[in-house]
């Protein structure tokens, strides 16, 4: 393609506060993904996208994230993030946060409409088919509730699931059913997040794969955290990281020295 | 109105997690998902059926006064009366004084969530006035001395041994030898005993599923046929039913029933579905002397009109809590008061003051599938944000949790020092969890160790090594 007609789209990576802190490889994942994709990949200064106050009845707070956000990203054709969870806040909620400040909810909502989750991204808007990666294992996919529910991203990551050379797809027992963790939920409410959690563990362990992957990691670190203290012994990864090839790193919750779970 | 144990909903929480036999009970409460989604998937309309049974209770809410003003002409000419009630005591007041101008001595009743939101049973018997309850459900838990642990089927928490067990020791002249192993045994030895209260019932109290402003006919679905044989046999039928019940015509009401028993059991028609207009005219073959509505507010008329006014859309299917897996973990009496599930908690707060009820709005993982569910759309995890929010403007939510999140805020309002102070923390924890790759124990992170292992985090943050690698971040 030529360049100077058609260039490359610009997006910025909303890396999302989770793999920025906890898990930089997922991001990595993301941007050769995206720059595979032929995309040019920024990175604006960002912290996260405000969901933990604006869930915790915290509205001031939410929008002064979203506000600062928005304006992180203006440069961007299109905001890409590693989660459905974060993709929904920015996509879904961040013009709702403004509808008495018309000139920010004009801004919020031309925001909102450049924001996606990764895999529906490359998949719905960038129509790619398949990943040149490799990984044997027999591989879960577990659908995060913001993704299938708020972002509409199910078939998207399987489709590109099913082009990863050596990997077999087995589908969870209630896929539809929430992992327990619900963000700050899982920590006020643990005992309750426990219970829940404790049945996505057993539909994994039930399900026969060696490998959990999803497309948020808040949810993974959840189950691989539930797994991890009932002694099974299931890899637990974020999806971006086996469609690019990254899995050099230790899975979530596992070191390099090969912990036994 | 019935105490609400729900400030305690931790607690509640935790004994209901404990308590063997109803974990036991709640594994087998599935059925009602795999039948929603056959009952949905059997009706192409079903989701535009979804959007006109929104449509017609958004037009009867927006004129809520008029076709009430409607239902209750078209009552009086069919010879019934309407009484308003503003709350629990007066409703209550309303259908006792009815009870005792007849000297009635004992109330069949059928299945009413506004009489347990009331709490009508409790008041009549301190009348020194029998209360029968003669849907299956309820008349175990009536035994038993329970609420209703869900809002269609009151007594799920129970085992069919738990209600053999409780015959057995209600029913004085039940022979030990019986079989009561089946669920049809167990429901012949309820109707036996349940024939004789209806026929010496002096008063008939039923609820309503719809009231209908044309015609002034009050609607109940059921599936045993109790609800007829109460409102048909006593000289005196009495329905107790909240104000959001009203719909236009018969017409709306046969639209919302196609969605309700799909929604709820997964039937495409509930058994009986009973229409009941004034008392007995002359020529009826059977039927009551006297009808009388009672309408009970309770806090309703103040939702018209505020964020919550969608919720005065539900039709009671039970769908959101069939479908919640805080539900699923905890049945319904954790909620601590009348409502459970999803819409318990946003209706509870509405009814007895998100002071009381602000824990249920709290404990959600906001994961949609009651909102997916739902065939009147009511944007429940929506609604339970707007809970939150009004908590922590009065400063109702823990004062731990608002300090973790004004700090969180602090940092997270300011992105160069969040860069520099999130990537020191980081490395710091990497250190500390690396050898092993996460952790058993953390201080501040009980809520999540005490049951969980926590990922270590892998070092440096991505946007540290983000700007090391390429520089370009801004």
């Amino acid at each position: 393609m030529d360049e100077a007609v058609n260039p490359p789209p610009r997006v910025g990576l909303f890396v999302t506060c989770l793999v920025d802190l906890m898990r930089p490889s997922v991001g990595f994942a993301a941007v050769k993904l995206l720059e595979e994709a032929g995309c040019k990949v920024i990175v604006p200064s960002q912290t996260c996208c405000g969901q933990p106050a604006f869930n915790s009845g915290d509205r001031a707070t939410a929008r002064a994230i979203a506000r600062q956000t928005i304006e992180a990203f203006a440069t961007c054709d299109y905001v890409v993030a590693p989660s459905g969870s974060c993709a929904g806040m920015l996509a879904r909620h961040y013009p709702g946060l403004f509808i008495d400040e018309p000139e920010m909810a004009v801004k919020a909502d031309a925001f909102a409409a450049k924001c996606c989750e990764l895999a529906s991204f490359l998949v719905d808007r960038l129509g790619v088919t398949k990943v040149s990666a490799r990984y044997e294992g027999v591989v879960a996919y577990h659908d995060s509730c913001s993704n299938l529910r708020e972002m509409s991203v199910a078939g998207q990551p399987r489709k590109l699931l099913a082009s990863v050379e050596g990997l077999r797809l087995v589908e969870l027992n209630e896929p539809d059913a929430c992992c327990g963790f619900g963000g700050t939920f899982a920590v006020k409410y643990g005992e309750l997040s426990d219970a829940i959690v404790a049945k996505k563990s057993a539909a994994v362990a039930a399900s026969g794969a060696d490998t959990l992957l999803a497309g948020d990691l808040g949810c993974l670190m959840n189950i691989a955290g539930k797994m991890q203290r009932e002694g099974r012994a299931v890899k637990v990864r974020h999806v971006a990281e086996v469609l690019a090839g990254l899995t050099d790193d230790p899975p979530i919750g596992e070191s390099a020295a090969g912990a036994k779970p | 109105m019935s105490v609400a144990t729900t400030p305690r909903f931790k607690d509640n929480v935790h004994e209901a997690l404990q308590d063997e036999r109803l974990q036991r009970a709640l594994r087998h409460s599935d059925n009602f998902v795999s039948g929603r989604a056959a009952a949905a998937a059997r009706l192409p309309e079903f989701e535009a059926l979804r959007d006109s049974a929104r449509a017609i209770k958004d037009h009867t809410l927006a004129h809520l006064d008029l076709y009430l003003q409607a239902y209750e002409r078209k009552v009086a000419e069919s010879g019934g009366h309407v009484h308003y009630a503003r709350n629990a005591v007066e409703a209550n007041a309303i259908v006792l004084d009815l009870c005792t101008r007849r000297g009635a001595r004992a109330v069949t009743k059928g299945k009413s969530m506004i009489s347990e939101e009331i709490g009508l049973n409790a008041a009549l018997e301190a009348a020194g006035i029998e209360a029968i309850e003669t849907d299956l459900g309820e008349y175990i838990i009536q035994l038993r001395g329970e609420t209703p642990s869900h809002i269609i089927a009151p007594a799920i928490h129970l085992s069919k041994a738990d209600v053999e067990a409780e015959f057995r020791r209600a029913h004085r002249d039940l022979p030990a030898v019986r079989d009561l192993s089946q669920p049809e045994q167990l429901l012949a030895e309820a109707r036996a005993i349940l024939r004789d209260k209806f026929f010496s019932a002096d008063v008939g109290v039923t609820g309503a599923n719809f009231l209908v402003a044309e015609t002034g006919t009050s609607i109940i679905v059921t599936n045993e046929g109790n609800g007829d044989l109460t409102q048909i046999l006593p000289k005196v039928h009495v329905v107790v039913a909240s104000l959001e019940k009203i719909v236009p015509t018969l017409a709306d009401a046969a639209q919302l029933l196609r969605v309700l028993a799909r929604s709820a059991t997964g039937q495409d028609m509930t058994v009986y579905t009973t229409l009941s207009t004034g008392p007995r005219r002359p020529g009826d073959p059977d039927g009551p002397d006297e009808y009388h509505v009672v309408l009970l507010d309770n806090g309703r008329s103040a939702m018209l009109g505020s964020q919550f006014e969608d919720m005065l859309r539900c039709i009671r299917c039970g769908a959101c809590m069939n479908h919640c897996p805080v539900y699923h973990a905890i049945g319904g009496h954790a909620y601590g008061w009348v409502y459970p599930g999803p819409m318990g908690a946003v209706l509870t707060p509405s009814l007895i003051g998100v002071a009381k009820g602000g824990q249920l709005p709290n404990a959600s993982t906001f994961c949609g599938r009651c909102e997916e569910v739902c065939p009147m759309r009511i944007p429940l995890p929506e609604m339970m944000r707007h809970w939150r929010e009004r908590e922590f403007e009065r400063r109702l939510s823990p004062v731990a949790a608002r300090s973790a999140l004004r700090l969180w805020g602090f940092f997270a309002k300011r992105p160069a020092l969040y860069r520099v102070a999130t990537d020191l923390m980081m490395r710091a924890l990497h250190l500390a969890g690396g050898a092993r790759g996460r952790f058993s124990w953390l201080p501040f992170a009980g809520g999540w160790t005490r049951y969980r292992d926590l990922t270590a985090p892998q070092g440096a943050t991505f946007q540290s090594r983000w700007r090391a690698k390429s520089g370009s971040v801004r």
